[in-house]
């Protein structure tokens, strides 16, 4: 490492950096300092401005203001090719490397080794080898990256980013996708990549991950800096309110209140209901005004359990009932028909239609129960967005736009609208807090709970612990594709949720504490 | 390795064809057929070499059979009608496709949009190009086509190995060399599985747009000549259609139409079952020739189908490889 990396010196410097996009001002006069050597967290609400400064410093949006300095010396970007060549690196939540082609081609797309113009195919594949190895990842490079879990997509393009000589390695988002033993992988990286000199910016919603792994946090709530401090000298209640802005309620203290509720009759009954390959046969009674978590490892079967739930998969045993009455779920379609309701983990794939507006978001799952012969008139549709925009607290209310430009909190909300607009009477909701910061966190957690005092049915998947012992009535535990236990009332808390999974200590559960 | 399970199927469709055909008639399995067959379907070949890069980049290029129409036209009357020595009239054209294609390609990338549209303006502009330079079809006497239409390499069994066949053969090697050797032909498969990200990683994704529908319509323009070749004259009706059988050619050989995925090899093999076809309903001599056409959907259907399904199968694979990792 030359002179400008030493540990512990100014290595990215950002000084007075303004952006605004139209009349909403994303980022105003934000100062930022990462040390070489160290893992800085970069953390706010979603609007905070914490994407925004990412993509002003490495040139993907041109800035309005301010200046950024790298080991002293100014840097402008103006592409997110340039920041790489200047040594500033990006990996995404989305990995952005190419699942069809090899790890290797995708390690050095555009600057293979060549002789002659040809490809060594031989050599490059000894070189990428070589420097995953230095990441502790050994794996045949040839195969195409799409064969890889995320966590080795993951590694890939920091390799790829480090390899082009990159001296800052920012990483936005990179465990949302990850269980924990990738997770683990992955801090080994990031604390191999800090001791070479190199100054890594992580941006996460996990808190547990920030305290774990992180040397400094900064701070950024509506696009202005809050404060920059050592994570050790900063407790976490402080931080939050860093984040939010005022005193959060400590969410674990308001477990009794969900206690009392009475819960209704049974509404949909799942019996031997499985599919091979997918999860095993399982019993499942949901009653109206219930919230049911499904808690358990990444891959554990609990997607797979509600995408059965939903007809989204076939089951090839078992049978259901909906209001005591036998029914076929073959497709989301029948599910839809029967009153069942589904906002899936991949928000941005399966959930909301980017382009289109909230209105229309809104109203898509009720026009397509209606059939088409039904079309909702102009004044219809948009009577139903204002009242969910008003209901739930959408923001900014206007129905008229386009989804994609909401937060990732707020897209949550549009696709809750989207199904309460069809007076479900069971709704299944994966991950419904992913990738939302810690305020709307907190919303849509209030919003599950009265959505279930309505009288509505919940089935919610979240590998927050903390979360799902908030909310739900009962817990059902899975591990490897499987159901095995279920908690409740009094016996909801983590550590027994923990304790079942980890309950006969099975391959699945070791990887959860590795 | 990338593409080499339906390259395999399709390997084994023409092997089974051909013991099918060498079955019914005896005397199919010699050299002459082959030979036929490679020359017979030398033009198609070419054009079709240079449709697996557009279609693997994720892209389509409908204007190709156009293009050699347009081409054929211009070589015969540059020749017979301005007596422009054949080599400076084939050197023309080729320029001429490269301007054109690059067109296409710049259009497609500057203004973003499908090349589906682009390539299909392009076609109607071809063709009603060479329907204005001349509607009849109009002969080529030039002593270069006797020379070429004479030469031949003898095969062993009475095969004539023709100078187009082996045109055929040497832009078929060198295609393959450059999609599967070169910088440039990783970076088509890059734009084929995701062009934001390709120009995430620093690939000049313009460039390469311009650069591939140059090379296909280079191609096509090559295509153009060797099918003045074969005709020996130059029509503005010929080669109609051209463009789709070069995109079944293509599907039939294992390359992925939504692309990524695919190969110069399986693109020629896609090409010689079409020629498999036409040869065998030549032997049978009662069928008509628009059996070639049907059986030809039947087997692109059947390949597209194959291909979703084999799709399907890998999504439903479950667990993928979680790496060995030491830690």
């Amino acid at each position: 490492m030359n002179a400008s990396s030493d540990p512990g010196s100014a290595l990215l410097e950002v000084r007075g950096l303004s952006k605004s996009f139209g009349t909403l001002r994303a980022l105003q006069e934000v100062d930022f300092t990462l040390r070489a050597g160290e893992i800085h967290a970069l953390l706010g609400e979603n609007g905070a401005g914490k994407s925004t400064l990412i993509k002003t410093v490495t040139g993907v949006f041109p800035r309005d203001t301010g200046i950024v300095r790298l080991g002293g010396a100014e840097v402008a970007p103006r592409s997110a090719k340039a920041a790489v060549d200047a040594g500033i690196a990006t990996v995404y939540q989305e990995v952005n490397l190419l699942l069809n082609l090899s790890v290797a081609q995708n390690l050095y797309l555009g600057r293979q080794p060549t002789r002659f113009g040809l490809v060594r195919e031989a050599e490059m594949r000894r070189r990428a080898a070589e420097l995953l190895a230095e990441f502790d990842l050994h794996i045949d490079v040839a195969e195409p990256l799409g064969n890889y879990s995320v966590a080795v997509q993951h590694i890939t393009a920091i390799a790829r980013a480090v390899d082009q000589s990159a001296r800052v390695l920012i990483l936005d988002e990179p465990t949302a996708s990850l269980d924990r033993h990738e997770v683990e992988i992955l801090f080994a990286v990031m604390r191999k990549l800090a001791l070479r000199g190199i100054g890594v910016i992580f941006v996460t919603h996990f808190l547990d991950q920030v305290y774990e792994i992180c040397d400094r946090i900064t701070v950024l709530r509506n696009g202005r800096l809050i404060g920059e401090r050592e994570t050790a000298e900063l407790p976490r209640i402080e931080l939050i309110r860093m984040m939010l802005g005022r005193e959060l309620a400590g969410t674990t203290s308001e477990r009794a209140a969900a206690k009392v509720r009475q819960a209704g009759e049974v509404c949909a009954r799942f019996e031997g209901y499985g599919k091979v390959g997918c999860v095993a046969p399982f019993n499942l009674a949901l009653r109206r005004g219930e919230v049911i978590g499904l808690a358990g490892l990444l891959g554990s079967g609990r997607t797979e359990t509600a995408r059965l739930v939903f007809g989204a998969e076939r089951a090839d045993s078992g049978s259901a009932t909906v209001e005591g009455k036998p029914v076929r779920l073959q497709s989301p379609r029948d599910a839809v028909a029967h009153g069942f309701g589904y906002c899936p983990e991949e928000r941005k794939t399966e959930g909301i239609i980017a382009d289109l507006t909230v209105r229309e978001n809104i109203v898509l799952a009720l026009q397509a129960k209606r059939g088409l012969t039904k079309p909702l008139s102009r004044a219809e549709q948009e009577g139903i967005a204002i009242r969910f925009i008003r209901l739930l607290d959408i923001r900014p209310p206007e129905p008229e736009r386009p989804i994609g430009l909401l937060s990732g909190g707020n897209q949550q909300k549009v696709l809750l609208a989207r199904w309460l607009a069809t007076a479900p009477r069971l709704l299944v909701l994966d991950e419904p807090t992913r990738g939302i910061d810690v305020g709307a966190h907190a919303e849509i957690i209030r919003l599950i709970r009265e959505l279930c005092d309505d009288g509505l049915a919940l089935l919610v998947i979240s590998s927050e612990l903390d979360e799902i012992v908030t909310y739900s009535d009962r817990v059902i535990v899975l591990r490897d594709r499987a159901h095995i236990d279920e908690l409740e009332g009094e016996a909801i808390d983590v550590s027994n949720v923990l304790a079942a999974i980890a309950a006969t200590g099975t391959a699945g559960a070791e990887a959860g504490q590795a | 390795m990338r593409g080499l399970p339906p390259v395999a199927i399709t390997a084994m469709v023409f092997v089974a064809g051909f013991a099918l055909c060498t079955a019914q008639f005896p005397n199919f399995a010699s050299t002459r057929v082959a030979a036929n067959l490679l020359t017979d379907n030398a033009f198609l070949g070419i054009v079709a070499t240079g449709m697996t890069f557009v279609i693997i980049s994720g892209g389509i290029d409908l204007s190709v059979g156009s293009v050699i129409g347009f081409t054929t036209v211009f070589v015969a009357l540059a020749i017979e009608r301005l007596g422009v020595p054949p080599l400076v009239a084939f050197a023309a054209i080729l320029l001429l496709c490269a301007a054109f294609g690059a067109a296409m390609g710049a259009i497609i990338h500057v203004f973003d949009m499908p090349p589906f549209i682009v390539t299909l303006a392009g076609m109607f502009l071809a063709r009603g190009a060479s329907f204005l330079m001349s509607t009849e079809s109009t002969p080529i006497t030039a002593p270069l086509y006797s020379t070429v239409s004479d030469f031949a390499l003898r095969l062993p069994g009475g095969g004539r190995l023709t100078a187009i066949a082996l045109i055929m053969l040497a832009v078929v090697a060198a295609g393959a060399a450059l999609l599967h050797f070169t910088r440039f032909g990783a970076n088509v498969y890059a734009l084929g599985g995701s062009r934001a990200t390709t120009a995430l990683m620093g690939i000049p994704v313009g460039s390469m747009t311009v650069r591939i529908y140059m090379l296909s319509s280079v191609l096509a323009g090559l295509a153009g000549i060797v099918f003045s070749f074969y005709t020996a004259a130059g029509y503005s009706l010929s080669a109609v259609g051209v463009e789709l059988d070069s995109i079944a050619a293509v599907v039939i050989g294992g390359t992925l139409l939504t692309g990524g995925q695919g190969s110069v090899a399986g693109t020629l093999l896609g090409v010689l079952i079409q020629g498999l076809i036409q040869t065998y309903i030549n032997f049978d001599g009662t069928l008509s020739s628009w059996w070639t056409k049907i059986v030809t959907g039947i087997l692109l259907f059947a390949f597209i189908a194959l291909q979703q399904a084999m799709l399907g199968i890998a999504s439903r694979a479950g667990p993928r490889k979680a790496g060995v990792l030491k830690s």
